[in-house]
């Protein structure tokens, strides 16, 4: 165990010997882990390492099945999400847990607002409360909008109010920049700035290097469900990390690559929507990376649900494969050999209820059944095939895809898509919220995809991987197409300055 | 980059458990043993239940239901539900006794029974499918317009009248005591039992009542197998229509009154997630003999209907809470 900076202090939270199995797999074995106040403890592991587990043991979402949790040396049990609360635990989740139809106040003092004497909720004091908390953390939301008018990363402020409000002790960030823009993660360094002066222990889980070197003060690592080391931040360095993350030490990010590019397989004119994005035009090769950069809410997953069927373009021309076509659904574009890898896994993605074999199948339902009868055999030759490629971590085939972990959820997206042999992918952010050893793992893949002679459309928000994969760049800024850069030509000044919208004041 | 080999290319295997611990301890195999025990409680109740035909009668409380519960099981996993299916009945049942009064024959009366069914089904279907609305709300409207038409086309009269041949769907043997409703059960038990778990069409619908959304993204038609699920339930109710209205030889527009309850009350029994996503055919079976048993084990009790009614609301929320009250507690254990 490391020492604190202050050997003085004594942790607010200790975690002793927590054990979680579940049927097939054991999440946590014996696990330790001490929060101190004013300190940020970064927690890095692969996906599956544990993390989600631990996070949802700390909010009183799963019972340990051994083991100690203590605040202020005294042993607690978090046995309900209210119990945690109440102890002075809170999360501020990768997707945020809040409630779209109530107002920014209302998400904020929900379960604890301000009653009137007559034990009715004292709406006028519950806005003020809410607009001195919003106003602490510097964040310019009316209290009485609705949260569903928000975007993302405004989302996440009220989530840090609500944290405040209920005067916690203990915050759990849960990769909170993974929706967030440049700016916006600068503000939220800030914050975490700020709890930091106000004594909470933060813990805070992250898949980006910079960003645990930036801001963490203390670091613990998980592999498999164990804590494998943990310490102080600055006695260490990423590489040192990332060997003791992925019990391996990891190459080159991205793997590097010559592609003989073929005809053009995808052409798209003039491809507008009533009041998304308008007026896009672009093609793509076989064997071709395209990338998509641009700031959230910039119109490109919206651009990619029209290609891909599910909502309807208000004008513009598709072309496969020297073909004008319309794609009038999801089954139309697959039929065309046209496939998407969506953004948001849990809704959009993955079916978390049926099994990993269903969920791969089902797509290629066409190739695997006979005449209409499905033919299992069939169905887990085919989960077989893509599980093994894609380096899958289950305990069975017929494991529900709810049960694995973030990175083994995609895995399992990624292969569902591929398994119908397509000719063009469009991959929306396709390693968000995943760990450096599957992300590598991911673009690995990817890059054998296009030398296979794959058109690959990818969606991407980070930087690093736009110009490590692409080919070719297009940037979209508020529904519009505003650049395409070469990736001979491409750099990060280029792309966030297109992005952003600031005028080039004849750089590059 | 340095290969990945490193980490082993480890096979997953197939089945986290055998298909035979799956099977007893599922919530089938604990109906089954459910049956079995209201069966020698009916034993031991009467000395008149193992009659052979009092047993091949005892099969008309359930059979007419569960050919209606099987279509049903395939609406309420999509994540829909049908609550018109009685109300299609009685419509059906009232078309049919106004075409005997033209003199038409048995074969075009099942013929415009069935087309009437589907009728109502799509109606249903373009409603929840086509226009997206609440299938709970679409089908309250539809229960109270399709039993409506048949009220305002008979008032307090009844039809009857039908040919002798007509008879044999709902009073007719195939053999000693099988009766001819008791073949098409097990033969409709059979095609929706290949259907739901045998084909693309039942994957879908499968997936439909987990995911909707990743369903569709998936390539799955989502709103064409709503629409053709709801057709199939319309058709499986003009089925029911036929037998019932044979079975009675007269039709009232009070026919088949309350049957969506006991056919949802059925559903659920066997074990299909009311929220959707989950089912079996066999469980949906095995809940229909159950089902049947307590209603004649209660009758030859000499237990009055309205008993039997309060029954069947208890039941429905016993089976509805179980599985959640189980999932809890197994939760609170920890796996």
């Amino acid at each position: 165990m490391a020492i604190p900076v202050n050997s003085s202090q004594s942790p607010i939270l200790s975690l002793n010997g927590i054990v979680k199995t579940f049927p097939g797999v054991k999440a946590l074995s014996s696990v330790s882990l001490d929060l101190y106040a004013g300190q940020v403890t970064a927690l890095i592991g692969e996906n599956g390492a544990g993390k989600s587990t631990l996070v949802k043991v700390l909010t009183g979402i799963y019972q340990p099945n051994s083991g100690t949790i203590s605040i202020d040396g005294q042993v607690v049990s978090l046995a309900t999400p209210t119990h945690a609360a109440r102890a002075g635990v809170t999360a501020i989740h990768q997707e945020t847990v809040l409630f779209d139809e109530l107002t920014v106040a209302e998400n904020i003092f929900i379960g604890h607002a301000p009653r009137t004497r007559f034990k009715l909720v004292d709406w006028r004091a519950m806005n003020r409360n809410a607009a001195a908390l919003l106003e602490q953390i510097g964040a310019s939301i009316k209290p009485t909008s609705l949260l569903r008018d928000l975007g993302i990363a405004n989302k996440h402020l009220v989530a840090i109010a609500r944290a405040l409000s209920i005067d916690a002790r203990v915050v759990i960030m849960d990769e909170p920049t993974a929706a967030l823009s440049y700016k916006e993660i600068e503000e939220l360094y800030l914050l975490v700035e700020q709890l930091k002066a106000d004594g909470k222990a933060i813990l805070f889980i992250s898949h980006k290097f910079d960003e645990i070197f930036h801001i963490a003060d203390r670091y613990s690592v998980f592999r498999d469900g164990e804590l494998v080391d943990d310490g102080m931040i600055a006695d260490t360095s990423s590489a040192t990390l990332v060997k003791k993350m992925v019990g391996r030490s990891v190459g080159s990010i991205y793997p590097s690559r010559t592609n003989e590019l073929g005809e053009t397989i995808l052409r798209v004119e003039g491809f507008s929507h009533a009041t998304e994005f308008d007026d896009i035009n672009f093609s793509v090769k076989k064997g071709e990376i395209l990338g998509f950069y641009g700031l959230v809410g910039a119109g490109r997953s919206e651009c990619m649900h029209s290609l891909f069927g599910v909502t309807r373009p208000s004008a513009g021309k598709l072309t496969v494969s020297g073909k004008s076509v319309t794609l009038k659904s999801p089954a139309d574009a697959i039929a065309h050999g046209l496939v998407y890898v969506p953004e948001d896994r849990g809704q959009q993605g993955a079916i978390t209820g049926l099994s990993i074999v269903d969920n791969i199948a089902l797509p290629s339902m066409k190739a695997t059944s006979n005449k209409g009868f499905v033919r299992m055999a069939q169905e887990y030759a085919l989960a077989r095939d893509y599980t093994q490629r894609l380096e899958l971590k289950a305990a069975a085939l017929d494991q529900l895809v709810g049960e694995l972990s973030g990175g083994n959820q995609q895995k399992v997206v990624i292969a569902k898509w591929l398994a119908t042999k397509p000719a063009i992918i469009i991959l929306d952010e396709p390693t968000k919220g995943i760990d450096i050893g599957s992300k590598a793992a991911v673009h690995l893949f990817m890059s054998e995809l296009a030398s296979q002679g794959l058109a690959i459309i990818m969606v991407s928000s980070e930087i690093p991987e736009i110009i490590g994969m692409a080919d070719r760049v297009i940037v979209m800024r508020e529904g519009r197409q505003v650049a395409e850069i070469e990736s001979e030509s491409v750099s990060p000044e280029l792309l966030v300055s297109a992005a952003a919208g600031i005028a080039e004041a004849g750089t590059a | 980059m340095s290969s990945t080999d490193t980490k082993q290319g480890t096979s997953i295997p197939d089945r986290l458990r055998s298909p035979f611990t799956r099977a007893i301890t599922s919530w089938e195999f604990l109906l089954l043993c459910v049956a079995i025990l209201i069966f020698f409680l009916n034993v031991q109740a009467s000395p008149y239940f193992l009659d052979p035909w009092n047993l091949s009668d005892a099969t008309f409380n359930f059979t007419e239901k569960a050919m209606i519960a099987f279509a049903m099981a395939l609406v309420i996993i999509s994540g829909e539900i049908d609550l018109s299916v009685a109300s299609i009945i009685a419509l059906v049942s009232t078309c049919m006794g106004f075409l005997v009064q033209l003199g038409v024959d048995t074969p075009a009366l099942v013929a415009a029974a069935i087309l009437v069914g589907a009728a109502c089904g799509a109606f249903n279907g373009v409603l929840v499918a086509g226009l997206g609305l609440p299938s709970i709300v679409v089908t309250i409207g539809t229960l109270s317009l399709f039993r409506g038409i048949a009220y305002i086309v008979l008032g307090d009269k009844a039809y009857s009248g039908y040919p002798e041949s007509f008879a044999f769907f709902g009073q007719g043997y195939v053999w000693w005591v099988i009766t001819f409703e008791m073949v098409l059960f097990a033969v409709v038990a059979l095609l929706f039992y290949v259907l739901l778990h045998r084909t693309s069409f039942g994957r879908s619908t499968i997936a439909i009542g987990n995911n909707p959304t990743a369903a569709l993204f998936a390539g799955i038609r989502v709103a064409r197998v709503k629409f053709f699920l709801f057709v199939l339930t319309g058709i499986m109710s003009a089925v029911a229509a036929v037998c019932l209205t044979s079975r009675l030889g007269s039709t009232r527009p009070s026919i088949a009154a309350g049957w969506e309850l006991e056919i949802v009350t059925m559903v659920v029994l066997g074990g299909v997630n009311i929220l959707g996503g989950a089912g079996t055919i066999p469980g949906v079976v095995i809940a229909a003999i159950v089902m049947g048993m307590v209603t004649f084990g209660l009758g030859l009790l000499n237990v009055p209907g309205i008993v039997m009614s309060i029954f069947i609301g208890l039941l429905l929320i016993g089976v509805i809470a179980l599985p959640i009250i189980i999932r809890r507690a197994r939760q609170r254990v920890g796996s």
